[in-house]
């Protein structure tokens, strides 16, 4: 083992490293930072890193800690004592958190260094990483494309091996669907099996924090320290832990699949039709029972979301004010106009464009039309999984509608950039589980090839379960074994 | 739900957001399209449906009303952009 294979790795290969001592957590950190002085310019999946404060703590890592030495990415929207915490944001440019998150502190707890902050969609709303405040993030598969996003950084990060591992977080697909176009294993878990406590909230019914790696164990290990209950964030469920691990070699024999038959529709690119064609054979010749099912109101899922998402986030964002953190407009004539100025220079477009539709669909005459309405869809949305979950085990579907778009092709369009988010949404609004790994390749017209995303849903907390199906895929494909031409 | 209603400008008062004249109208055509397309929520019978606001029932989280660390005053005042004698800095509100 070369030290400049050292970041293509996994968290396990590099475990089994750090513990026969073959490799120590330094050499670890020391090859990632070179790679990523390497690649980074090509792809700009960082905002920052702090390598002296990440090698201090490689020096006092424990090895034989669950996740001891393992360097991880982490999403520059959670907090990391002392580091900044940007969200992609001028208006958070200078904040540095003062506490961790509980998922940081949880990992940190493990053994883990958390090194290099990823770039995102300002605030995570966006599809594409282009909404960053900073700079854009390319899809290291297609340096013309888009990572996806928000959690692009983080994405692109783990597919070009310039991070074992990462964190995203998802309010509508934002950690699925940029795994799905990076060609990466992307979790998100139930509502309330993470604690959001240190993440700043976009849409705190929405919102949870999540692994992107090279393997579904990863994602196991990383989900199995992160997850449980938090007192210090109510919304998180005290509710029992699997053996994550343990599970994942059960075989998927005799599982009822369900293929809900509204995520299957015109508008679908056709190689991703195809991929997924193959991935419901490949559970087939596997033994597993695939089932058509219907979720009737998945089509109003994009609607529904954006009302709720956009209602949540505009008052979440009333906090940035320009008086206790951030930036601050210069010379306020008055408290008003350091207010109305201080948003207006610190937000980039698309943020703007959703406190302005947020702050509409909850204001007096509209609320009942559109905030109210979309929560009782939100009901519907529900329904319809529970019924599915009724018949089957889990539920198998793209994760995205077409690989990754080019750079700056939908930026003038915003309901064509929310129209990413489709087959992402509904599990958010639903607080279930829900996992993209990757399942085949398209073609491009210039002879790139593009990842598609293969998503395995599950009821809320059965995390187990869509981790033990996507295992079973992910070991008898190679599909998560290719790398981008970097 | 006409779409048509929305007017950005006022919106964006409440919103406590100045907007350029240009930010305005493009937004005021952007979002009309956004609510054109939410507007099919309208074909959803909803009669009789309770709604979410949030995926799990929620209950009160009551603990013990001990004193645990917080922040200190000078944690608490790092990050704000103007500051003096351990204090926020606006301008002033009260004549």
């Amino acid at each position: 083992m070369t030290k400049a294979e050292l970041p293509g790795l996994t968290i396990e290969e590099l475990q089994r490293l750090l513990r026969a001592r073959e490799v120590t957590a330094r050499e670890v950190l020391e090859a990632l930072h070179e790679r990523i002085e390497a690649i980074d310019p090509q792809i700009d999946a960082y905002l920052s890193r702090d390598l002296d404060a990440a090698l201090d703590a490689a020096d006092e890592a424990d090895v034989n800690l669950s996740l001891g030495g393992i360097p991880l990415a982490i999403k520059d929207i959670i907090s990391v004592a002392g580091q900044t915490c940007t969200c992609g944001s001028k208006i958070l440019h200078n904040y540095r958190a003062l506490f961790d998150a509980t998922v940081v502190s949880r990992l940190k707890a493990a053994g883990a260094i958390t090194f290099g902050r990823t770039n995102l969609d300002e605030f995570a709303m966006g599809s594409s990483t282009e909404n960053s405040s900073v700079k854009p993030t390319r899809n290291p598969w297609d340096q013309a494309r888009i990572p996806g996003g928000s959690s692009g950084g983080s994405a692109a990060a783990v597919a070009s091996d310039m991070a074992i591992a990462s964190l995203g977080t998802d309010t509508g697909g934002s950690i699925r669907q940029p795994a799905a176009l990076c060609g990466v294993v992307g979790l998100k878990p139930s509502y309330g099996r993470v604690s959001r406590y240190g993440l700043v909230a976009f849409a705190s019914s929405l919102d949870q924090v999540g692994p992107l790696t090279k393997t579904v164990r990863d994602a196991a290990l990383l989900l199995q320290v992160m997850a449980g209950v938090d007192p210090n964030d109510s919304t998180s469920l005290d509710a029992p832990l699997p053996d994550y691990m343990a599970n994942l070699e059960t075989e998927v024999r005799g599982l009822r699949l369900g293929l809900p038959k509204e995520y299957l529709v015109e508008g679908i690119a056709p190689e991703v039709r195809t991929a997924i064609d193959a991935a419901v054979a490949h559970f087939d010749s596997l033994g597993s029972e695939i089932v058509e099912v219907s979720l009737p109101h998945t089509s109003y899922a994009i609607d529904t979301y954006y009302i709720i998402a956009t209602a949540e986030a505009s008052a979440n964002l009333a906090r940035f004010d320009g008086v206790r953190y951030g930036y601050r407009a210069e010379n306020p004539r008055d408290l008003l106009d350091l207010y109305g100025r201080t948003r207006a220079e610190g937000f980039g477009p698309e943020v703007k464009r959703r406190i302005i539709l947020g702050t509409y669909v909850l204001s007096s005459g509209y609320y009942d039309a559109y905030y109210l309405r979309a929560q009782k869809v939100r009901t519907l949305i529900r329904q319809d999984f529970a019924r599915a979950f009724e018949k089957v085990d889990a539920l198998i579907a793209p994760a995205t509608p077409e690989p990754a778009f080019r750079l700056g092709e939908r930026s003038a369009d915003p309901l064509r950039m929310y129209l990413a988010d489709i087959f992402t949404n509904a599990a958010n609004l639903a607080g279930i589980c829900a996992i993209s790994i990757p399942c085949g390749f398209a073609k491009t017209p210039e002879g790139s090839e593009l990842p598609i995303g293969l998503q395995v849903m599950g009821k809320a907390l059965d995390e187990a379960r869509i981790l033990q199906i996507a295992h079973a895929y992910e070991q008898s494909t190679e599909w998560h074994r290719r790398r981008p031409p970097l | 739900m006409a779409s048509s209603d929305l007017d950005v400008a006022y919106v964006a008062r409440l919103a406590r957001l100045d907007l350029t004249p240009e930010e305005t109208a493009l937004f005021q055509a952007q979002l009309a399209q956004v609510l054109e397309h939410v507007s099919r929520l309208r074909e959803v019978n909803v009669e009789g449906v309770d709604p979410a606001a949030h995926v799990f029932p929620l209950f009160d989280v009551l603990r013990e009303d001990e004193p645990r660390p917080g922040l200190t005053q000078e944690e608490a005042l790092r990050n704000a952009p103007r500051t003096a004698r351990d204090l926020f800095i606006v301008p002033k509100v009260i004549e």
